[in-house]
């Protein structure tokens, strides 16, 4: 049997006292008076406590002072005319994918530019043949020494299949085989993860390009039909060569 | 009409689309061919002169003679076959293929075309905040009205082409004198947020056009008058942004929202009737079987003026009871969800079919002027085609290699026009159901496209701030 209710019960039984709500509102009213009187006296430890919570629950009404307001008061609407403008239909969708689509504004204005594109060929240095290649030992007692194998990043085209070991010349191993490469437009500072899809020049020769070999410098053909590039004609664009539309090749090297 | 039945004769029963006979079934010999059929049913419906059938047997074209169709397709002698007429327009429109005109003018893309209702003059509202006036004749601009405070975003010319009416994305309306160029009036101010569409009274209800029936994204629709100046009815009751309004020909309002439902209000009070539930996202566009008589009013393909409107109001009612006939009113809607329903709303508060296929969420949707097909633009790059009358799928059209934004039909329903985010513009042939003409010349996004109703012009405008009109 619980003891500490007995003011619960002799309410329940007799009701509150006459003067119980004028006390309490009395009481309320001084508290601001108590507590401010509290906040001058108290000292060191007490006192920074006080004073902390005292200013965090100032801080937290003054937020929701504002909050009411704001929903009160009549802001200004935004009524500048922006640009790009949209239909109506397309107001409330989505357009984050939007600055990943090359657009064709940007293409006519990189076409007027054509030309002035820098190759990155000051970055190129020619590669020694003993850095591409590591020559592979064959033979019984290993004294064979015409089998190559390519130490750089090669394409290989999907249709590839190897020739029988006696045949194959240049080895290109499986683990540096590249099939995507990622490119950037020096405009849209994007840049798209694109499928290769072949060598167009290798700067160190005509027989890296036929390797595929990627260094630096090489120029490669991607695919960009996802990015929905439309021709003037209105077909689709397939494939591009990176230096005649400008992409930048930065992948990795 | 009974013959000998030989051994080579067909039982045919010939039907109408909503499948009431016409007439017993009767035997065709195995020669008949589309042309004898399109004289049995001339005869058959007393016909005064002579109109254009297409014959359809479970949702095909007859192209060749019985004969060779019950051999192709294995059909028994011993049944009857159901065959469809559908009538054709009487005229024939020329599939556009070149571009006529490229006009520069506005600053900004180009939000919305439309050709007035008689199809001779030309609009355009942009993001330049600006609605421009074409002269059709010479292909240059003509006038230049400011006044919006923010983007175009729709255009509606009044069926009677007398006024002509534009809201933007500050929330108000303008009117405008098509004749002069000059806004008639303030702008009406009562939506808080942008315009998402506008829709006229059709002019068999009324003559002259007064009212019009504007929807925004703050949630509500309203009822404005265009001689008091001002909005007549609020009709709140969405939850959101209201995406598309249309005013049916028997004089209720049509409101899609992106609450996912349709709400059908009457206009006198501005009562709601039904809500139309089944959506599960944003209902994005709709279209009324009836929508392109009502859009023309009294403007058919022949060009013809009227002097009075009452004149006026006497040929639009007659040219929509024809194209009515005595089925009710049919609503489609075309939303995020990827599908589409076809509601009959005075039938019932239930859709008659739900239309699945598209991928991506279906962006606009339009019944063919005949009001046999529905066509529908989605964002899945493909514009797909359904019977009209069942909502059955027919077709669909790929060749898009971007999102369709809009699509227009010519007014004999054998075209179909559709305006791309890749660039192009597309005729497709609804006959043979394959592209009929690529029009390629936009170098950006196609926002608006229109099909002039007297089938000669169609208009393209986008985002690379032109527009461009294109000939037959």
């Amino acid at each position: 049997m619980p003891q500490g209710d007995y003011i619960e019960l002799h309410r329940k039984r007799y009701g509150y006292r006459p003067d119980h709500f004028e006390r309490k509102r009395k009481k309320e009213a001084r508290l601001v008076h108590k507590r401010s009187e509290t906040a001058q006296k108290a000292l060191g430890i007490k006192g920074k406590m006080f004073a902390k919570k005292r200013y965090a629950e100032k801080a937290l009404m003054k937020k929701t002072l504002a909050m009411h307001e704001e929903s009160s008061t009549r802001r200004k609407v935004d009524d500048d005319v922006h640009e790009g403008a949209v239909p109506a239909y397309l107001l409330d969708r989505d357009n984050t994918t939007r600055a990943k689509i090359l657009n064709n504004t940007i293409k006519q204005k990189r076409k007027e530019k054509a030309g002035k594109w820098e190759v990155p060929l000051p970055k190129v240095r020619p590669v020694a043949e003993d850095e591409m290649f590591k020559i592979l030992r064959s033979g019984k007692r290993k004294t064979k020494q015409w089998k190559r194998m390519v130490t750089k990043a090669t394409f290989v085209g999907p249709g590839f299949t190897r020739k029988p070991p006696k045949y194959e010349r240049f080895i290109r191993p499986s683990g540096l085989r590249f099939t995507k490469a990622h490119v950037t437009h020096p405009e849209l500072k994007c840049t798209f993860n694109l499928e290769i899809i072949g060598v167009k020049k290798n700067p160190n020769g005509q027989m890296y390009t036929s390797l595929g070999v990627l260094t630096k410098g090489t120029i490669i053909e991607v695919n960009v039909s996802e990015l929905g590039l439309v021709t003037p004609a209105g077909k689709v664009v397939w494939g591009e060569f990176n230096l005649y539309v400008a992409f930048c090749y930065h992948a990795l090297f | 009409m009974e013959v000998e039945p030989e051994g080579k004769n067909v039982m045919c029963l010939l039907t109408d689309p909503e499948g009431t006979p016409l007439g017993n079934s009767v035997y065709l010999p195995q020669n008949t061919g589309p042309q004898h059929l399109q004289q049995i049913v001339n005869q058959l419906l007393n016909n005064e002169d002579k109109l254009p059938y297409a014959f359809y047997i479970s949702d095909q074209e007859l192209l060749e003679s019985l004969g060779k169709y019950s051999e192709k397709n294995k059909i028994s002698v011993e049944k009857v076959l159901k065959i469809v007429y559908q009538p054709q327009a009487i005229f024939r429109i020329r599939p556009v293929h070149r571009c006529s005109a490229t006009i520069a003018g506005h600053n900004e893309a180009v939000l919305s075309v439309a050709f007035s209702p008689d199809g001779r003059q030309l609009a355009s509202g942009s993001g330049d905040t600006t609605v421009r006036l074409w002269d059709l004749g010479t292909q240059t601009p003509l006038y230049t009205c400011t006044g919006h405070k923010n983007w175009v975003l729709c255009i509606a010319w009044s069926p009677d082409g007398k006024h002509l009416v534009s809201g933007s994305k500050a929330g108000e309306l303008q009117c405008w004198d098509p004749q002069t160029g000059k806004p008639s009036g303030n702008p009406l101010i009562g939506h808080k947020k942008w315009i998402t569409g506008i829709s006229w009274e059709p002019v068999h209800l009324n003559s002259p056009c007064r009212r019009f029936v504007s929807a925004s994204k703050d949630g509500d629709a309203r009822i404005w008058d265009v001689t008091l100046r001002k909005s007549v009815i609020c009709l709140s009751g969405h939850t959101l942004a209201v995406t598309c309004v249309k005013w049916g020909g028997d004089g209720v309002i049509y409101t899609g929202s992106q609450d996912c439902t349709i709400k059908v209000w009457e206009t006198t009070q501005g009562k709601l009737i039904r809500e139309l539930k089944g959506h599960g996202h944003w209902v994005n566009s709709l279209a009324l079987s009836t929508e392109y008589v009502l859009r023309t009013g009294a403007f058919d393909h022949t060009c013809k003026q009227y002097s009075s409107p009452e004149e006026m109001k006497k040929v639009a009612l007659e040219r929509y009871n024809k194209m009515k006939g005595n089925a009710p009113e049919r609503l489609v809607s075309g939303s995020d969800d990827f599908t589409m329903f076809l509601w009959e709303p005075f039938v019932s508060k239930h859709p008659k079919t739900r239309m699945t296929g598209h991928q991506q969420l279906v962006n606009h949707v339009y019944f063919s002027p005949d009001g046999q097909w529905i066509a529908s633009a989605s964002f899945d790059r493909s514009v797909k085609l359904w019977n009209g009358t069942t909502g059955k799928f027919v077709a669909a059209f790929r060749g898009h290699v971007g999102p369709v934004y809009q699509i227009s039909w010519s007014a004999d329903s054998r075209l179909l026009l559709s305006g791309s985010k890749d660039s192009t513009l597309k005729v497709w042939d609804i006959r043979t159901r394959k592209l009929k003409q690529d029009l390629p010349g936009h170098a950006d996004e196609v926002y608006a496209v229109d099909w002039s109703p007297d089938g000669e012009k169609v208009v393209s405008g986008g985002k690379d701030r032109v527009l461009k009109l294109w000939m037959g």
